[in-house]
């Protein structure tokens, strides 16, 4: 059961507050949406949560399955359970991906020597197929010279490979064509369970179609402001966020 | 948030002592008496002490290229090193003694038991008779000579006395004028016309105290048709009592003959690593030159080759990794001296911690040669903020008919990659080890295998003490 629960989380970043006094709870086996307006900080509560260098937490509590998260470092909450796929893979060139998965799995072994290379490729592979990722890219640079499309389909094959407890999709679906968004959400779904939550964020209703939340939050200047189920995103769709901000102000 | 380098040796640990035989050494300083003193013991014939009392006079003419290299050659006190220890005087110390973390280093780096000891200084000969000797029947069948450099001068003049100190002359520098006067050790080999050997020949197999000293002397010659691979060092700290190591290796490749000339050194970091090692490459041989330069206070190393044959091909593939205090002043020298003649460089630098390297590269192409192609590439990896690289470049082409390529590249490892990869669980030292592993990676792939795992192991141990 991996419920994440953030309460009153505030985050600054080269001390300008993002994140004031934001709280969340996501129960296990749940899909929650956010959506939100560019800028209302959505990428720096899934940084802050995966604990990026950058972000300053200077109030709150993230819990995974009762596991505090802050202040932990990134790879031992990456090993609790978390995982990001980032809004901005970043390349990291030399590194191949099948070698780099790889180290990511075995860093959660107790022994990384029981190991198994064959069943590994065999995983990979078939899960590269599913994505629809060429099966040469195994042994290409991580992210390094990939297109869009590309790059999410490979964070997509990493959580895929990694097993997590929680994921947070950063706008996983922005520069994805209309068969990559199909192919990607497919993988995602897969992946659904009683036991695994998801917190997804994007500015669109169209990937809502494919992944459909429990529910879904808006965000706004750093806090959520409005709860719903999914026709809240329909809603959004529609009518824009000025919609939200009037109701605000009123 | 900089650690010290992880295999460091503290050299107050250690309780040296030095048996003082005089028939045996040499004493402390240079002078004729030391030269001709370490000639009298390796009893060697009247044009090698000639050639060694030469070569103490230019050395002692000769300036310090502090001119554009590092002021830090200045500190070297040539008075107080010793120049000569045969083998029953190496100094000796305990197993116990040897520092943990250097045991630590051996364990993480796989070294067996046997090797461990000899690298630590606990035993000065490591027995690989038994290795060496199977070898030995096969090699001397097919008439190669395998030997080290006072028998190579004594008991094959009519082989090695036309080459030795050609490639190289005495005068290159002061540092191979240095080596003139008072080498020892080192391997000595012919390979006849036609004779392909197909497992490299190993330093290893001729390994006693002399062999690894301060100021080795090598010569192979791989005479027409003939092939051969030779690999020195090994990627375990090499604990060092002497601060000055001064080696000199000439290769020559008669016509379509290859050679490949491997090192990997890992030195301890109060050691000044000071070697020239230069081919002759005659018409269409190959002399490729693979080096991976680890530790040191300070290595200056550009191994060069002379394409002196038509179509002759010149290769040098370098590795330098500088941790903290360590500077490496790496690089190649290709002097094209024939039509079609063809050259290729790839140098990749890391600097770690405080650590430096330069890249100093030398290629010259006359104007009345007809042509010839080079193609230099270095990489510099810098790991944290105060790592420091530096690039010399200097390529002479005359004339129009030459093909000349150069790329040079600075890259870091940048905090949003390590975090990228912390958040797929791993930490940041692994996650640098990765970056940096994968930096080298096209190039560990052209080493023989056991020395890319061996490489692999070490570059994880060197990025550990990155971190902070
Ligand atoms: N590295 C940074 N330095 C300074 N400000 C930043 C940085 N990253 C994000 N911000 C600011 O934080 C706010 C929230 O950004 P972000 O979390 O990326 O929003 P969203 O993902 O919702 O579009 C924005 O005003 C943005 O300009
Ligand atoms: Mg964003």
């Amino acid at each position: 059961m991996s419920t994440l629960k953030v309460h009153n989380l505030s985050v600054n970043i080269e001390d300008k507050t993002i994140l004031n006094e934001f709280s969340l709870e996501v129960p296990a086996g749940e899909v929650h949406a956010i959506m939100g307006p560019n800028g209302s900080g959505k990428s720096t509560l899934s940084k802050a949560l995966a604990a990026h260098p950058s972000y300053d937490v200077l109030g709150g509590t993230a819990e995974l399955d009762g596991c505090n998260l802050i202040g932990m470092e990134p790879d031992e909450i990456s090993r609790a359970g978390l995982f990001l796929a980032f809004q901005y893979p970043i390349e990291v060139p030399g590194v191949t991906i099948a070698n780099f998965i790889r180290a990511a799995i075995q860093a959660r072994m107790e022994d990384s020597k029981s190991f198994k290379a064959v069943d590994y490729y065999k995983e990979l592979y078939q899960k590269m197929d599913d994505l629809g990722i060429d099966r040469k890219f195994t042994s290409r640079s991580l992210n390094d010279g990939f297109s869009g499309g590309e790059k999410k389909r490979c964070e997509i094959l990493q959580m895929a490979m990694l097993d997590p407890k929680f994921c947070i999709l950063d706008e996983t679906d922005s520069g994805l064509d209309i068969d990559a968004l199909r192919v990607v959400s497919a993988g995602v779904n897969s992946m659904r369970s009683a036991e695994r939550g998801f917190l997804v964020i994007t500015h669109y209703q169209r990937l809502l179609d494919y992944i459909v939340p429990d529910k879904v939050h808006v965000m706004w200047e750093g806090k959520i402001v409005r709860s719903g189920d999914k026709e809240l995103a329909t809603e959004l769709e529609s009518k824009g966020y000025d919609w939200i901000k009037e109701e605000l102000a009123a | 948030m900089i650690k010290t380098n992880p295999i460091e040796v503290d050299r107050d640990k250690g309780n040296f002592h030095y048996n003082t035989d005089y028939e045996f050494d040499a004493g402390i300083g240079l002078s004729e008496d030391v030269v001709r003193y370490i000639s009298d013991v390796k009893k060697e014939d009247s044009w090698v002490k000639d050639f060694r009392l030469k070569a103490l006079n230019t050395f002692e003419k000769k300036k310090l290229p502090t001119h554009w290299a590092t002021k830090d050659l200045e500190n070297i006190d040539f008075d107080i090193i010793r120049y000569y220890l045969s083998k029953g005087q190496m100094p000796s110390r305990t197993w116990e003694e040897v520092p943990d973390d250097v045991k630590r280093t051996f364990e993480r780096l796989g070294i067996p038991e046997q090797e461990r000891k000899f690298l630590a200084g606990v035993e000065a000969q490591f027995d690989s008779e038994a290795a060496y000797s199977r070898m030995k029947d096969d090699l001397s069948e097919k008439g190669v000579i395998f030997v080290g450099s006072t028998e190579g001068l004594k008991e094959h003049p009519e082989i090695f006395k036309k080459w030795f100190g050609k490639v190289i002359p005495t005068s290159d520098n002061k540092f191979s004028a240095l080596n003139s006067a008072v080498f020892s050790g080192g391997s000595f080999i012919y390979v006849p016309p036609g004779v392909k050997l197909e497992q490299p020949l190993q330093a290893y197999f001729r390994i006693n105290a002399e062999n690894f000293g301060q100021f080795e002397r090598t010569l192979i010659i791989a005479d027409e048709g003939a092939e051969i691979t030779y690999m020195e060092g090994c990627t375990a700290p090499k604990f060092e009592t002497s601060t000055l190591h001064s080696a000199v290796v000439e290769l020559v490749a008669l016509k379509g003959a290859k050679i490949q000339y491997v090192t990997v050194q890992n030195w301890s970091n109060n050691v000044f690593n000071l070697v020239t090692k230069r081919a002759m490459a005659h018409e269409e041989s190959e002399v490729r030159w693979i080096d991976c330069n680890i530790g040191s206070r300070l290595t200056m190393k550009y191994p060069g080759v002379i394409l002196r044959g038509r179509k002759a091909r010149g290769e040098v593939l370098s590795i330098a990794l500088a941790n903290d205090g360590q500077h490496q002043d790496t690089g190649a020298k290709m002097v094209h001296a024939a039509d079609e003649t063809t050259s290729n460089v790839i140098a990749k630098s890391v600097s770690i911690g405080e650590g430096r390297s330069t890249y100093r590269g030398l290629v010259q192409m006359p104007g009345h040669l007809k042509h010839c192609k080079n193609n230099t590439e270095c990489d510099a990896l810098l790991i944290n903020s105060d790592s420091q690289t530096d690039t010399y470049p200097a390529i002479t082409v005359q004339g129009e008919d030459h093909s000349v390529q150069h790329e040079a590249s600075v890259s870091k490892v940048s905090a949003e990659q390590i975090f990228y990869m912390q958040q797929r669980g791993l930490s940041e030292a692994d996650a640098m080890s990765m970056c940096v592993n994968g930096f080298v990676n096209d190039l560990i792939r052209e080493f023989p295998m056991e020395y890319s795992v061996e490489l692999k192991r070490l570059i994880d141990l060197e990025m550990e003490g990155s971190v902070g």
